[in-house]
């Protein structure tokens, strides 16, 4: 088993003929996972890679029924296609996009609430369950996805995109393997935040231990926190906070947009206590993830 | 992107907000000008983009023209909490009977536009996070249809008014949903909103943060305000700060940007956001002490990543540089190596002694590890982790 997405998964790409979209198209592909058509308004009719394209979602799911879409457009149109995408039933949206405005996104996770479909993103990489099926460009090529990920016991949920892929090769250097691992997204305001995607985690039988990536900024981490103290989880958590250094500098954005602190709230040191408090292994350096997970997987 | 208040107030006062009287200097020289026109008492307030400005000084309420006088040149050629000030809004002084709280953002967690308003204003509420929250008033805003004009009424009964103040706060509670959801806010906050002797409710402070990604679609802030864009930061950037935004746009491709000076000795090209982070936590917890922090990403060209380093070299005191990226499929090895090579040449350093650490997981390794190996210089591949890349730097350092 895996979350969110397994090899039985039926993809769409909005956005398909886009350069970055019609190369994870490809990768993805090369990957085994089921991308089964491509939407880009005034290019119905062509093909990316073999995958057929339509102008709307609509007529992609007469021809095509899938369960997920991967949305990759312009940030002007990204909240247009992911209504598009809710309206017509999708389950899962993911959003690559970045820089889309922050009414537009809260929009767009109404919506979701009120169709019961799952968002991931904006500004993520997407999610993989490796040796299944890779949703979005999350690790890069297929050489590559298979050279970070493999397929085991740890889910791993993160902030930032690229971590996603590091922490798994990580775990992956030290022979530990993956259940699904989702770069959930660098904005303010994401789809899927640690304590959305966790339930799913916890009714996974795959799955036995999570690592999180948590930066600096918002509060996602002290949700994920309280949410730990308040449903003692079975599966343990192992987290790794960054930015320390940043909390001397309140106010200066580093890293993603999310990633800024204002006043005494969403700094780095304040997450690691609090996860702390609740029982979460924290790692003090990132290579320290690698001793946490073993010693929970026994 | 957070408006200075003058700004702030100019467009609030345009949608239909009541607002101080008052008038911007920019100069000595303006007051002159500017000061037949002030009726006092008035407050002299100094126009930079940061909060906390009535305990750094730089409001001050003055009874007549010549202590208005004093206190805007002696704030006019001084700093606050790091801002040069730039302008001044001198506007006449309210008389406040009442100070409430009034504020429009986004609950990041609830993923939900929130509204909230107390009856207790006034400087000792800082922001909405550390306010007390028995005392203060909350309620999810629709984006999609903002607020009813009933809800508003719920909110000012909730703060304890009735008669002709419930109406009147319930006024400006619409119109403060209406002007967040409609200038595409990501904060919106009046504190204090006063209400005057005569029951009026006046817009004495105002704090706006425009949503960076949504200024393509809110034109009229340049064009009619003519407020320029700004890079929200807790601080003004440093000249070396400054130099480092000019290198990353010599071209669009990639980033070799978004530097923040330090004061260490060890010059850093890291990235991208999340491994940048992870990187100069791992460099300080060695020991290490960074001169800048930054990050690359993407596939930056070599002429970006060689003016980079030239430029990190270029600070006293730093003899080494290390290079720190995540596993990034799509960044080219050998294009970040010839610029990091390139770059310590031009500086006149060997770029054996000066790269303290390579690390660079992505495609064109072999390419990468050719050019590195001819220069002498020290490289590991993704089996070394970012920490242990970081500790190397460090040791080297030493």
């Amino acid at each position: 088993m895996a979350i969110l997405a397994d090899e039985k998964t039926r993809i769409i790409v909005q956005g398909i003929t886009g350069r970055e979209a019609a190369a994870a198209t490809r990768d993805s592909l090369e990957y085994g996972a089921k991308v089964v058509a491509g939407v880009t308004p005034g290019k119905g009719g062509g093909e990316v890679y073999g995958v057929p394209v339509y102008d709307t979602v609509q007529a992609a799911l007469e021809a095509h029924p899938a369960d997920a879409s991967v949305i990759s457009v312009p940030a002007a149109f990204a909240r247009d296609a992911a209504m598009e995408a809710l309206e017509t039933g999708i389950g899962l949206v993911v959003i690559l996009t970045e820089r889309i405005p922050r009414r537009d996104v809260v929009e767009v996770t109404t919506r979701a609430r009120e169709r019961e479909a799952r968002v991931v993103g904006p500004n993520s990489l997407g999610l993989i369950s490796p040796d299944r099926t890779r949703v979005g460009m999350v690790g890069g090529r297929a050489a590559d996805v298979r050279k970070a990920y493999t397929r085991g016991p740890v889910g791993i949920l993160s902030r930032s995109g690229g971590m996603t892929t590091e922490i798994a090769n990580l775990l992956t250097q030290h022979g530990i393997g993956q259940s699904t691992c989702v770069s959930i997204g660098g904005d303010p305001i994401v789809g899927s935040t640690y304590v959305d995607l966790m339930p799913l985690f916890e009714a996974d039988p795959e799955t036995r231990v999570l690592v999180i990536f948590g930066e600096r900024g918002g509060k996602s981490e002290e949700a994920l926190a309280e949410y730990v103290v308040a449903r003692r989880p079975r599966l343990p958590v192992v987290a790794f906070i960054a930015g320390r250094f940043a909390d001397e500098m309140p106010g200066v954005r580093f890293g993603h947009a999310a990633a800024i602190v204002e006043g005494e709230q969403g700094s780095t040191r304040g997450k690691i206590a609090r996860l702390r408090q609740a029982g979460v292994l924290v790692a003090e350096e990132f290579s320290e993830i690698v001793e946490l997970v073993r010693s929970n997987l026994r | 992107m957070r408006l200075l208040e003058y700004e702030a107030k100019q467009i609030l006062r345009d949608r239909g907000f009541e607002i101080p009287r008052g008038i911007v200097v920019r100069r000595a020289g303006e007051l002159d000008q500017a000061l037949p026109s002030v009726s006092f008492p008035a407050m002299v307030k100094a126009q930079v983009p940061i909060g906390g400005r009535g305990k750094a000084g730089a409001v001050i309420r003055v009874e007549d023209a010549r202590a208005a006088r004093d206190a805007a040149e002696r704030l006019l050629c001084g700093h606050v909490r790091g801002y040069p000030v730039e302008a001044l809004l001198l506007e006449e002084a309210v008389s406040i009977r009442g100070e409430f709280f009034l504020a429009v953002t986004y609950d990041t967690v609830e993923k939900q536009a929130i509204l909230l308003a107390s009856g207790a204003g006034g400087v000792d509420v800082e922001s909405p996070g550390q306010a007390s929250p028995d005392r203060m008033v909350r309620r999810v805003l629709d984006v999609r249809r903002g607020l009813h004009e009933f809800e508003a009424r719920q909110v000012a009964a909730k703060v304890g008014l009735a008669g002709r103040d419930l109406l009147g706060f319930a006024g400006v509670v619409r119109q403060a949903a209406d002007a967040f959801l409609g200038l595409d806010c990501t904060l919106l906050e009046i504190n204090p909103l006063a209400r005057t002797d005569e029951g009026r409710f006046v817009v004495a402070d105002a704090h706006l943060e425009v949503d960076e990604d949504a200024l393509y679609r809110q034109p009229h802030l340049e064009t009619g305000y003519r407020i320029p864009r700004r890079e929200a930061s807790g601080r003004a950037p440093t000249e070396f700060e400054r130099r480092a935004a000019e290198v990353d746009a010599i071209d669009h491709r990639g980033v070799a940007g978004r530097v923040i000076e330090f004061d260490g000795n060890l010059g850093l090209l890291i990235g991208g956001g999340g491994a940048s982070l992870t990187a100069f936590d791992a460099i300080r917890r060695h020991g290490g002490r960074p001169a800048n922090y930054c990050e690359i990403g993407g596939n930056p060209s070599v002429r970006k990543v060689a003016e980079l380093t030239k430029l990190i070299l270029s600070r006293p005191g730093v003899e080494r540089i290390a290079v720190i990226m995540n596993v990034v499929s799509n960044t080219r090895v050998d294009l970040i190596a010839r610029g990091v090579i390139q770059g310590s040449l031009e500086a006149g350093r060997d770029p054996g002694r000066t790269i303290a650490a390579f690390r660079v997981p992505g495609s064109w390794e072999e390419e990468g590890f050719t050019l590195l190996r001819k220069y002498g210089v020290e490289f590991c591949d993704r089996g070394v982790s970012i920490d242990e890349a970081s500790r190397r730097a460090v040791a080297r350092q030493a």
